[in-house]
C-alpha cells in the first residue's frame, strides 16, 4: 500500500458526531487561547457532517454550555425548550399516566435535532480551523514500530465488488497523528479494533446495547405543540423486553417518534420494527399521527451499558470519547451531553498532554473524566439499567427506588452478565410472535422506510457487512434461531431467499438498504457478522435526524 | 486551448425530495447539497482532457448563492484549476444562466464550454443547448464519447434509438451524458489543496446580464400517489382487463 | 395566431411523438401548423398533412437540413416563429436539442417537456425526476415548448388535408457535420418513447431467460426495460435501465416481470398509466404500486400471456 499518501494532524478524531467535533472545537480552541498551532482533522463517513446521526432528540444543553457559554448567542440550534413532560404506561388500548421519573424532566432542556447540531458543530469547527472531511471513512488504523496506533487510514475509493480496482479508483490516505480519537459512536468498527487489539474490555464485561428506531411525521398543525415530550413503557412491547417509547413535538408541524429497545432481548422472532410499527397504532398514537405523512427514517444502537461497562478509555496513541465508549445516561435516555463533555474532557487532556510533550497514553483523560460531572452523573445511574435485568416489575420496582430514593448511593453495582448476542433463545423455545401487515398510511414495511433515510450505497463494491464464517447463518442462525437477523435489522438488510427450483434456502445481504445502525454486529449469536465501513459517504442521508 | 465547465449545486441526488405542504417548493433545510451528477461528468471529460495535454486551464463556473463556493471547491479537488463564482440571490433560470455562461466564455476565452445534460432539480435540460445559441458554436449535446481531432472534436451523442456521431469546430459547446465517463473521487489532499485555489467572485451585474427569471414557477406538488390494484388470479383475467378495463392493449 | 409544431422525422416517416405534441398544440388554439424540415421529405410532409387537426404544413426541403441538425435548424425555426404564439416540439432527443438553442435567437425562456397544458401560458412539467410537478407561468410573448409524448393521446391521423407551404431556408450556423449514426438493431420502440415497456428484474433469473421478456415485449409492440438488479446481474446492458439518473419513463402499460419492486426502479415508472406486475413473492412491494398483479412463476406466465395476446 506504498502508494497512498499520507498527511500529518497532531491529532486525528475518526467520527463528526458531538463528542469527535466537541474534541476538534475544544483542542482548537485551547490552540487559540494559548498561542500554540495544533493541527486536527475530523474524518466522517457519512456524505456529510450531520447525515449519519440519529437520535430523539431532547438535548440538554450542560455539555455544550462546557463547550461554548455562548452557544445561544452563536445560533446553535437548540430553540425547542421542553414546555411539557409526560411519562405514561400503555396498554393495548390505553395510556395510564405515571409520575415523570425524575431522570425524565427535562425542563431547561431542548427537543432538538441532534444532526443539525451536529451541522452547527461542524461549522463552528471549521471556522476554529480543524479540517473536517466528511464522505471519509476511516477502515483502518496505522501502528508505529512497538505496535502503538499512529494513525489511521481511509479506505479506498472505486473498489469492485471482487475486491479489483473499478475505472475510478482512489486508494485511501494515511493519517499520521500523535493522538487517535475514536468518536464513532455507538460500536464504532475501527473501535471494536482496538478493542479486541489492546483487550480494552478485559475489566468491564460486555456491556449491553439497544436499538433506536425513529421517524419524523409531519402532523395536523391543531395537534402540533412544539416543546411537548412524551415518554411511555409498556405496550406493544412483552414484559420481558427493555425499552420505551419516545414522541417529541419539534417546531413546523413536525414529531420526532421512535421506539428504544435493549438488544438483551431473547426471543428470535421480536421484531423491534414491527415493534414500533406496532406502537403507532396504539388510539393515543393514532389520533396524533392520522392524516400526518411520515418524512424521515432512521436506526441507531445505542450504548446502554453505563458506567460499569465502560471500556478502557485510552491505549497506545489515542483514546475513546462518546458513545463509542458509552457515556450515555441510560435513565436520561440522553448522551449528547455526555459525549460533548467527554470530548471536551478528552481535548484538555490531549492539549496538556501535547503541550508538555508527553509520550504514552493520554491517562489524564480518565482522570480529569472521573472528576467531571459526568462521572457523577452516570455514577448516580449506574444501576438502574441493569436492574432490568431482573424482570419488569422488578425493574421498575429497583429503578424506582434508584431514582426517587437511593440516587445512586448504594454500595453495589450491578453488572450486565453477558452480550447481548448470548441472550436468544432457540427459536422453537420462543413464542412466535405475529405482527400485522402494514397498512401504508400509519404503518409501513421495512423497504419504503428505509427509502425514507436516503441510504445509498455504491453497489460495485465489497460488501460492508463480513461474515466471518459464511456457513454460520444457516447452520446456527437459521437452525436455531429462525434467523433473526432477518428481523432484527431495520432496514432490510438480511433475508432467507429460496430459489426457483430449490428448497433450501439461501442467505442474502443486501447491503445497500443499509442505514449503519450496527445492530447486527452487536445482536448476531455467533458475532459473525462484522460491520465495517463502506464506501466513504454511502449510507443514509438523514435529513436533520 | 482552455476549457469551462458549468457546475450547478443541487439537492444531492441520493436525497429523496420533498414538497412543501404549501406548494412553494422543495425542502431545503437540513437537505445535503452536491454537485449535479452530470456536471461531475463534464468536468472529468475536461480533466481528462487537460492530462492528455490538449486543454492547458480548466474553468469551473457556478451560480447562485454563496453557499455554490462549496461546489466550486469539489471541482477544483477533482483538478479544475480556477473558479469563478457568479453570486445572486436570484431565482436562476437556464436562460439567464446560459447568457451569463457565454459571457465568461468570451471573457475568459475558451474554446470548450462544458456543462451537463441537465440539471436533476429542475430537468430543463437547456442550458448548454441556449448557450451555444448565445455564443453561435456548433453543440455537442448528450455526449456519450468525445474526441480532438486537430482543430475539431468528433463526438458520439446518445440520441433515441442509437447514438449519433458529429464533427464540431473549435471553439463548441458540449453537454455530458452518463456514460461519457466514470467520474473520479476527490482525494483528501487534492481537497486540501483545492481550499488554496483562486476563486473569483462576480455579480450578474458585473457581467451585464439580468438575471430575473423569465418563467413564474406557480406552484409546486407531489404527483398523485398510485394505489395498490388488484390481484388477478391467472393470465386470462390480466388479458382481459387490460383489455375491456384497462384498454392499454 | 396560430400553433406551430416541429417534425421530429427520420427524413423517410414522422416519429410518433410529433402526434402527441400535434395534440398539445391543439389544447392551446384550434389553428395547428407542422414545419418539416429536411432533405427531400415530401413523404414526411404528406404524412403531416394528414394529422387530424392540422391545418398547414410548413416545408422546408433542403440539403442543410437532412441530419437536423440545430446549428441549422435553430436559426429556421427562429425565422418563422414570428408568426405564431407557441413552437412546440416533443421532448425527444431531437426536440430537446433544437428548441433551447432555437429559443437563445428569440431571447425567449423554453418550456421544458410539459406534461399538462393548463392555459395559453400556464404549463405543468415534472422536475426531480418526476418527483415533482411544477405550473409554471411564461412571461414571454412567444412560448417555445417541448412535450412529453407520453402525457397526450396521439393525434389522429388521415382526416386532415392540410395545405403545403414551402418556407425559404435560413443560414445555419457553420461549425457541425454529421458523420454517422449508429441505431440500435432493433424494431422495438425506445423506452423513454414507448408507449407500452416491458421490463425484467432479477427474478428473470437469467440472460437467456431474458429472452422471455423479449418475446412479451415483441408481442406487445413494446419496449424492453430492466431493473438495476437485472442490469447489474449482467441479464442486459445498462441502456435497459429505468430509474437510472435522468431514464424515466411514462408509457401507457408498464409491465414488470419478476421485479421486486426496489423504490429506486419504483421512482423511475411510478408515472406509467397501467402498471401490471407479474412476481412469484406475492410480498414484493412492486404489488403495492402495480394496478394489476399476478402471483406467478414468470416461466409459466410469460408464455401463456404471449399465446392469449396473439389470440
Amino acid at each position: 500500500m506504498s502508494e497512498r499518501e499520507s498527511m500529518d494532524f497532531d491529532v486525528v478524531v475518526v467520527g463528526g458526531g458531538p463528542s469527535g467535533l466537541a474534541t476538534a472545537i475544544r483542542l482548537r480552541q485551547l490552540a487559540e487561547e494559548q498561542g500554540r498551532d495544533i493541527s486536527v482533522c475530523v474524518l466522517e463517513k457519512g456524505a456529510s457532517i450531520g447525515s449519519h446521526t440519529l437520535s430523539g432528540a431532547v438535548v440538554e444543553p450542560r455539555g455544550l454550555a462546557d463547550l461554548f457559554p455562548d452557544w445561544k448567542e452563536r445560533g446553535a440550534p437548540l430553540n425547542t425548550p421542553v414546555t411539557k413532560d409526560v411519562f405514561y404506561f400503555m396498554t393495548r388500548k390505553r395510556a395510564l399516566r405515571l409520575m415523570v421519573p425524575p431522570a425524565l424532566k427535562n425542563k431547561g432542556n431542548h427537543v432538538a435535532s441532534l444532526g443539525a447540531l451536529c451541522r452547527w458543530l461542524g461549522e463552528q469547527a471549521e471556522a476554529l480551523g480543524v479540517d473536517v472531511f466528511p464522505g471519509f471513512a476511516v477502515t483502518e488504523a496505522l501502528y508505529d514500530e512497538h505496535g502503538a496506533v499512529r494513525g489511521v487510514a481511509t479506505g479506498a475509493m472505486g473498489v469492485s465488488r471482487d475486491g479489483t480496482r473499478g475505472p475510478n479508483f482512489e486508494p485511501g490516505v494515511e493519517i499520521n497523528a500523535k493522538v487517535v480519537v475514536l468518536a464513532e459512536g455507538c460500536r464504532g468498527s475501527l473501535t471494536r479494533t482496538l478493542t479486541e487489539r489492546f483487550d480494552l474490555r478485559k475489566d468491564c464485561g460486555p456491556g449491553t446495547y439497544g436499538i433506536g428506531i425513529k421517524e419524523i411525521w409531519e402532523i395536523d398543525p391543531a395537534k402540533a405543540h412544539p416543546g411537548r415530550v412524551m415518554h411511555s413503557i409498556g405496550w406493544p412491547l412483552p414484559r420481558d423486553v427493555y425499552g420505551g417509547s419516545f414522541l417529541y413535538h419539534l417546531q413546523d408541524n413536525k414529531v420526532s417518534i421512535g421506539l428504544v429497545i435493549g438488544l438483551d432481548y431473547a426471543n428470535p422472532w421480536l421484531s423491534p420494527f414491527n415493534e414500533f410499527q406496532q406502537f403507532k397504532t396504539h388510539p393515543a398514537i393514532r389520533a396524533l399521527l392520522e392524516g400526518g405523512r411520515c418524512v424521515s427514517y432512521g436506526a441507531r444502537a445505542l450504548v446502554e451499558g453505563g458506567l460499569q461497562a465502560l471500556p478502557r478509555l485510552t491505549f497506545p496513541g489515542g483514546l475513546i470519547v462518546g458513545d463509542s465508549a458509552g457515556f450515555m445516561n441510560v435513565a436520561k435516555i440522553k448522551g449528547s451531553h455526555t459525549a460533548i463533555k467527554s470530548g471536551v474532557v478528552a481535548a484538555e487532556a490531549i492539549f496538556t498532554h501535547l503541550a508538555e510533550g508527553r509520550t504514552g497514553e493520554v491517562l489524564g483523560y480518565p482522570e480529569a473524566l472521573r472528576k467531571s460531572w459526568l462521572w457523577a452523573e452516570l455514577k448516580a445511574v449506574r444501576n438502574i439499567r441493569p436492574s432490568f435485568h431482573f424482570g419488569f416489575w422488578t425493574g421498575l420496582t429497583l429503578a424506582g427506588l434508584e431514582s426517587h430514593v437511593f440516587h445512586g448511593r448504594l454500595p453495589y453495582t450491578l453488572k450486565h452478565s453477558k452480550g447481548d448476542n448470548e441472550k436468544l433463545v432457540p427459536a422453537a423455545k420462543a413464542k412466535k410472535i405475529e405482527y400485522p401487515a402494514p397498512d401504508g398510511r400509519l404503518t409501513f414495511d421495512r423497504l419504503t422506510q428505509v427509502y425514507l433515510s436516503n441510504t445509498a450505497h455504491e453497489e460495485d463494491q465489497p460488501c460492508h457487512l463480513r461474515l466471518t464464517d459464511p456457513s454460520i447463518p444457516l447452520s446456527l442462525n437459521l437452525a436455531t434461531y429462525a434467523g433473526p437477523e432477518a428481523r432484527y435489522c431495520p432496514a432490510g438488510v438480511y433475508e432467507y431467499v429460496q430459489d426457483a427450483g430449490s428448497d433450501a434456502l439461501r442467505f442474502q445481504i443486501n447491503a445497500q438498504n443499509c442505514v449503519h445502525c450496527k445492530t447486527c454486529d452487536i445482536k448476531d449469536p455467533a458475532q459473525n457478522i462484522v460491520w465495517s465501513p463502506p464506501q466513504g459517504g454511502d449510507g443514509p442521508n438523514y435529513v436533520d435526524m | 486551448m482552455k476549457a469551462m465547465v458549468a457546475v450547478k449545486r443541487v439537492i444531492d441526488y441520493n436525497v429523496k425530495i420533498r414538497v412543501r405542504s404549501d406548494g412553494s417548493g422543495v425542502e431545503t433545510a437540513g437537505v445535503k447539497m452536491s454537485m449535479n451528477p452530470f456536471d461531475e461528468i463534464a468536468l472529468e471529460e475536461a480533466v481528462r482532457l487537460k492530462e492528455a495535454g490538449t486543454v492547458s486551464e480548466v474553468i469551473a463556473v457556478s451560480m447562485g448563492a454563496s453557499a455554490c463556493q462549496e461546489t466550486l471547491r469539489t471541482a477544483l479537488a477533482v483538478g479544475a484549476d480556477r473558479a469563478i463564482l457568479v453570486e445572486t440571490d436570484a431565482d436562476l433560470q437556464p436562460l439567464a444562466v446560459s447568457r451569463m455562461l457565454s459571457v465568461l466564455a468570451k471573457r475568459e476565452e475558451v474554446s470548450l464550454l462544458f456543462l451537463g445534460k441537465q440539471a436533476i432539480d429542475d430537468d430543463a435540460n437547456q442550458t448548454g443547448q441556449m448557450a451555444a445559441g448565445f455564443l453561435g458554436w456548433p453543440q455537442g449535446t448528450f455526449l456519450s464519447s468525445l474526441k480532438v481531432d486537430g482543430t475539431h472534436l468528433v463526438v458520439e451523442r446518445e440520441v433515441d434509438g442509437g447514438l449519433e456521431s458529429l464533427r464540431l469546430a473549435i471553439p463548441a459547446v458540449l453537454t455530458a451524458d452518463l456514460r461519457l465517463n466514470e467520474p473520479r473521487y476527490a482525494s483528501l489532499p487534492n481537497i486540501m489543496k483545492a481550499k488554496k485555489k483562486p476563486l473569483e467572485t462576480v455579480t450578474p451585474a458585473d457581467l451585464g446580464v439580468d438575471p430575473a427569471p423569465r418563467l413564474k414557477v406557480l406552484s409546486l406538488a407531489e404527483p398523485p400517489a398510485r394505489a395498490g390494484g388488484i390481484r388477478v388470479p391467472d393470465v386470462a383475467t390480466l388479458v382481459a382487463k387490460l383489455h375491456s378495463e384497462a384498454k392499454v392493449i | 395566431m396560430a400553433q406551430l409544431v416541429l417534425a421530429d422525422h427520420d427524413g423517410v416517416t414522422l416519429r410518433p411523438a410529433t402526434l402527441n405534441t400535434v395534440t398539445a398544440a391543439l389544447a392551446l388554439g384550434p389553428e395547428v401548423h407542422i414545419l418539416v424540415a429536411g432533405s427531400g421529405v415530401g413523404s414526411v410532409a404528406r404524412e403531416a398533412a394528414a394529422i387530424n387537426g392540422v391545418s398547414k404544413v410548413l416545408t422546408c426541403d433542403d440539403e442543410r437540413y437532412r441530419h437536423l441538425l440545430p446549428e441549422a435548424l435553430a436559426p429556421l425555426i427562429a425565422s418563422v416563429a414570428g408568426r405564431y404564439t407557441h413552437v412546440l416540439a416533443p421532448a425527444t432527443t431531437f426536440g430537446k436539442n433544437v428548441m433551447p438553442r432555437a429559443a437563445a435567437l428569440l431571447d425567449v425562456a423554453p418550456i421544458s417537456e410539459i406534461s399538462a397544458v393548463v392555459d395559453a401560458s400556464t404549463f405543468v412539467r415534472p422536475v426531480y425526476a418526476g418527483n415533482a410537478l411544477a405550473t409554471v407561468q411564461s412571461a414571454d410573448a412567444l412560448k417555445l415548448i417541448t412535450v412529453r409524448g407520453t402525457a397526450f393521446d396521439a393525434a389522429g391521423t388521415g382526416a386532415g388535408s392540410a395545405s403545403l407551404e414551402s418556407v425559404p431556408a435560413a443560414d445555419a450556423t457553420e461549425g457541425a457535420s454529421w458523420l454517422s449514426e449508429q441505431m440500435t438493431q432493433s424494431a422495438r420502440p425506445e423506452l423513454t418513447a414507448a408507449k407500452i415497456i416491458v421490463s425484467g428484474g432479477r427474478g428473470v433469473g437469467s440472460r437467456e431467460n431474458f429472452a422471455l421478456i423479449e418475446a412479451l415485449a415483441d408481442a406487445l409492440n413494446a419496449a424492453v426495460g430492466a431493473s438495476r438488479a437485472a442490469v447489474d446481474a449482467g441479464f442486459v446492458p445498462n441502456d435497459y435501465q429505468v430509474g437510472q439518473t435522468g431514464k424515466i419513463v411514462a408509457p401507457s402499460l408498464y409491465i414488470a416481470c419478476g421485479i421486486s419492486g426496489a423504490i429506486q426502479h419504483l421512482a423511475g415508472m411510478k408515472d406509467s398509466g397501467v402498471i401490471v406486475a407479474i412476481n412469484k413473492d406475492e410480498e414484493a412491494p412492486i404489488f403495492q404500486v402495480a394496478d394489476y398483479g399476478l402471483v406467478a412463476d414468470l416461466n409459466k406466465a410469460i408464455p401463456e400471456l404471449i399465446d392469449a395476446l396473439k389470440r
